[in-house]
């Protein structure tokens, strides 16, 4: 029964990872980008929540909400007037910049807020649990894995039953022809880093109500992200998620048999898939 | 191909690079003497630089004439430096041969590490080697024998009667550690000139070319010959070697070591691609150039923490928006200047027929 | 007849490589024009400077009277200019019925163009709308491309090879729709290695080689040998 219980865990857990890894799976769909500063962009939201919840008394979710047009408008902006500049054939420019927006981005934070531990105070629910089936499962887990479902859900709504959701697959199959289509690139991109950064928004909620954060842990989020992604699937929502949920189940896994393991099994189940699947477990046909 | 009047000739050679060769090699010999005259912090300073500039240089490989773009390299410097703590610790080693250790450990590292990595494309790949750093990181960090997660010293008893030591001491009349300091100041001026030279010519060999073309279009190069996945593990494990040697040797001369500071992200990756972006991606000179620049930023603005490293990424960043080929780049384009030209260039006579192959695989760089 | 799209000594070329020296070219309202020549000849690199994908000097390229050579893709198709590429280029993440849609993505005036007109011209896209677009032959992927081209209600469609590759009963049945597409009111001008097709739809012919226009003029004033000439250059 411990096991079934560690193992429920893992995959509510695993919905976190989702939330980190869906946003970075979205741009990198359309524009083959990857934000090296995905995972320092999710902590600057946790800050921005926080610092809402702070001021103003709002509750955390209200706080999340008042930040997603922020978020946008950020990532709408960085995307539009920088890393638009450095898109290309040549990977190397858009990696490096994006690594030093993530340095930039956690010292400013550091200088900001400092390196002490925060947290986002959520009240009574934080340590909220219901019994299901003999199991004692955490309000607030559920509530993350809810939120991605919906994330996940939501985002296949809007790529396959939306104008702006074709004109992301059309400039993800070809800029230059979705370009004779009346699409404008650079304007769709920026769109689609708006509303990763919402989701990153999502994402931040949660990170900052489950646990401490401080300006550090960034690049370790980044790293969670990108094995969902990779075991998932490049390009693959759904498969974002399974491979968000392999990670969440090998760590508590592995945290069951030793705590210093917990991160350890994660890294490890992700090198198995790399060993086994190559292209992860739902690749995409068209690539 | 009938009677082509091959009356010019192919060179790699400039008037700049030979006086370049000439200053070069004064300044090794300046280098080399140095601690009869130099400070101790001075000597400690020129440590630090030298062992960046290796860093810097097997990262440039690797990016800048590889196009493979590591975030991992911490992984090489940190099992480097663990595998000379354990040959000392463990087996009663000399620290000095066992920087030689440190750089096979670090090739064996590689190997795993190149099976798993090559696998993931492009921008995947940078990713893939942080992760499996973190893997090396976290595992070493279990090795309770040399400290577990806390870390652990270099044994008196092997500092103290370290190769060399005894007659740089008698040489320079200074104590033991500071002769330490200058014995690792020699290793790395010696490994700083093997690295530059060694990277110059592997870059001037036909199998470097390959490298060019590799880097520029992989189709293309295919076309003419060039094994573009061997190209790739040479690449890639040259660099390993070079990082784990600079590894063991950095902490030969710090002589206490912690998993998170021998597998620092910071430290032994971010820094040096700044070094590396900010003096100009893909040219020799630019490493050099750049370590320069750190060490000055570093010096001058250390004081401030956080703003410091917040300047160094707006510094690069700003670098790679607008002078994405650095300040040697910007440089070498006003001037022409190249102190270690690699492109092969045709002097004297007129093209009447024939076809110079050997130009082709860095067409793109003329 | 005033022109209602036209360039003046446009010139192009790919880095040190010029493809096009000083044409001038003229289409008018409710013309069709086509433009015949060998490969190499720059009709490719014509059409892409006129689609935007090529920038020039703003005044190199007229239409409706204003300077678009500076404009970017999106914003000539949004004045109404649309183009079939070159080897169709549909999405393959797109379905064929979602191809068609996007063609409306940047210019939504209405007109006769919508979806159900254009399954009315290929009928036999209707029965394929859910395939995704590359699952179809290359006679009815033709099909999707121009369809997708029209559904912004172009003032002007640009058809790049659009015979290319395809059997010659295939592109007799593409050719018949031709008159339906006039008939909209849309001015064309259709690049083509056919030159019989390409005679039997135009007003005017343009015959191109190396980078220049070398003869243009309706087909029935045009003889086989002037053309010829202008498509292989004179003979020695």
């Amino acid at each position: 029964m411990i096991w079934v219980d560690t193992i429920i865990q893992g995959i509510l857990l695993g919905g976190l990872y989702a939330l980190f890894a869906a946003g970075l799976s979205l741009v990198f769909g359309i524009m083959r980008l990857v934000n090296l500063a995905h995972g320092d962009l999710i902590v600057l939201g946790a800050y921005l929540i926080l610092l809402l919840v702070t001021l103003t008394g709002l509750s955390p979710f209200v706080a999340a909400a008042v930040a997603m047009p922020f978020m946008f408008a950020l990532g709408f902006g960085l995307q539009k007037f920088m890393l638009n500049r450095v898109l290309g054939d040549d990977i190397l420019p858009p990696l490096l910049v994006t690594f030093g927006l993530s340095v930039v981005l956690q010292n400013a934070l550091l200088e900001g807020f400092s390196a002490d531990s925060q947290r986002i105070q959520a009240g009574p629910l934080s340590t909220a649990s219901i019994q299901v089936a003999g199991l004692n499962l955490g309000v607030m887990p559920l509530m993350t894995f809810g939120s991605a479902l919906v994330v996940i859900i939501g985002l296949n709504q809007l790529f396959y039953r939306t104008s702006l959701g074709r004109a992301f697959r059309a400039t993800s199959d070809d800029p230059t022809t979705a370009s004779l289509m009346g699409i404008k690139p650079a304007g769709i991109f920026a769109k689609a880093t708006g509303i990763a950064m919402i989701i990153v928004t999502i994402a931040a909620l949660y990170l900052g109500m489950r646990s401490n954060f401080d300006p550090s842990i960034g690049p370790a989020r980044l790293i969670y992200a990108f094995e969902a992604v990779i075991i998932g699937g490049l390009g693959s929502l759904w498969g974002t998620l399974a491979g968000g949920v392999i990670i969440g189940v090998a760590q508590t896994v592995g945290a069951a048999i030793n705590p210093e393991w917990q991160i350890l099994a994660g890294h490890l189940a992700f090198l198995i898939v790399l060993l086994v699947r190559p292209r992860g477990l739902f690749p995409r046909a068209v690539d | 191909m009938t009677n082509a009047k091959l009356d010019y000739s192919v060179q790699t050679r400039t008037r700049a690079s030979s006086i370049s060769a000439i200053v070069a090699l004064l300044l090794v010999l300046v280098a080399v003497a140095l601690p009869a005259f130099a400070s101790r912090s001075l000597i400690q300073d020129m440590f630090f630089i030298l062992t960046m500039l290796v860093l810097a240089q097997f990262w440039n490989l690797l990016a800048g004439y590889g196009g493979l773009v590591s975030v991992g390299q911490q992984a090489f410097v940190g099992i480097g430096a663990y595998a000379m703590f354990g040959v000392v610790i463990l087996m009663g080693f000399d620290p000095v041969p066992s920087i030689l250790i440190a750089g096979v450990a670090a090739l064996l590292l590689a190997i795993p590490t190149a099976f798993f990595a090559f696998r993931l494309q492009g921008a995947y790949f940078a990713i893939g080697t942080w992760v499996i750093a973190e893997v090396v990181r976290l595992l070493v960090a279990q090795w309770k024998a040399v400290g577990g997660g806390t870390g652990t010293s270099l044994p008196r008893s092997a500092t103290g009667d370290m190769w060399f030591t005894g007659a740089i001491e008698t040489l320079f009349g200074v104590r033991n550690a500071a002769a330490r300091d200058i014995l690792a100041y020699w290793l790395a001026v010696l490994l700083a000139v093997a690295t530059i030279a060694g990277i110059y010519w592997l870059l001037r060999t036909k199998r470097g070319l390959g490298l060019a073309a590799v880097r520029d279009n992989i189709e293309a190069a295919k076309s003419v010959g060039v094994d573009a996945v061997r190209m790739k593990w040479t690449v890639f494990l040259v660099s390993a070697f070079g990082t784990g040697l600079a590894g063991g040797l950095i902490y030969m001369q710090k002589a206490r070591i912690s998993p998170d500071a021998a597998f620092s992200l910071q430290d032994w990756t971010a820094y040096v691609i700044f070094i590396v972006v900010i003096g100009g991606i893909g040219t020799i000179e630019g490493p050099i150039l750049g370590v320069l620049v750190f060490f000055i930023l570093q010096s001058l603005l250390a004081d401030f923490g956080s703003w410091y490293l917040m300047a160094l990424g707006v510094i690069g960043i700003t670098i790679m928006l607008f002078a994405p080929r650095g300040l040697w780049g910007l440089f070498s384009d006003r001037t022409g200047i190249e102190l270690f030209p690699v492109r092969r260039r045709l002097t004297g006579g007129r093209l009447t027929g024939g076809h110079v192959t050997d130009t082709l695989p860095s067409s793109k760089e003329e | 007849m005033t022109a209602l799209l036209e360039t003046r000594d446009l010139t192009a070329r790919y880095g040190d490589f010029q493809a096009l020296f000083g044409v001038d070219l003229t289409l008018g309202e409710g013309e069709t024009v086509a433009i015949i020549g060998a490969n190499g000849a720059g009709k490719t690199t014509l059409m892409r400077s006129l689609s935007g994908v090529l920038r020039n000097g703003p005044d190199s390229i007229r239409f409706d009277g204003r300077g678009i050579g500076d404009l970017p893709a999106d914003e000539v198709m949004a004045m109404g200019i649309a183009m079939v590429p070159e080897g169709r280029k549909l999405f393959p993440s797109l379905s064929v019925e979602e191809n068609l849609q996007i063609g409306a993505y940047g210019r939504n005036t209405g007109g006769y163009w919508s979806l159900d007109t254009v399954y009315d011209l290929f009928p036999v896209l209707k029965e394929r709308r859910s395939n995704p677009g590359t699952a179809l032959s290359g006679g009815q992927q033709q099909m999707v491309a121009i369809g997708r081209a029209l559904m912004s209600n172009p003032r002007v469609l640009l058809c790049d090879e659009i015979s290319l590759g395809l059997a010659p009963v295939i592109i007799k049945d593409i050719y018949k729709a031709v008159p339906k597409i006039r008939a909209s009111g849309a001015s064309m001008i259709v690049v083509e290695q056919d030159i019989g097709q390409a005679m039997a739809v135009a007003d005017r012919v343009y015959c191109m080689m190396e980078g220049r226009i070398t003869l243009s003029g309706s087909p029935d004033a045009l003889s086989r040998e002037a053309i010829h000439n202008a498509y292989f250059g004179a003979a020695a």
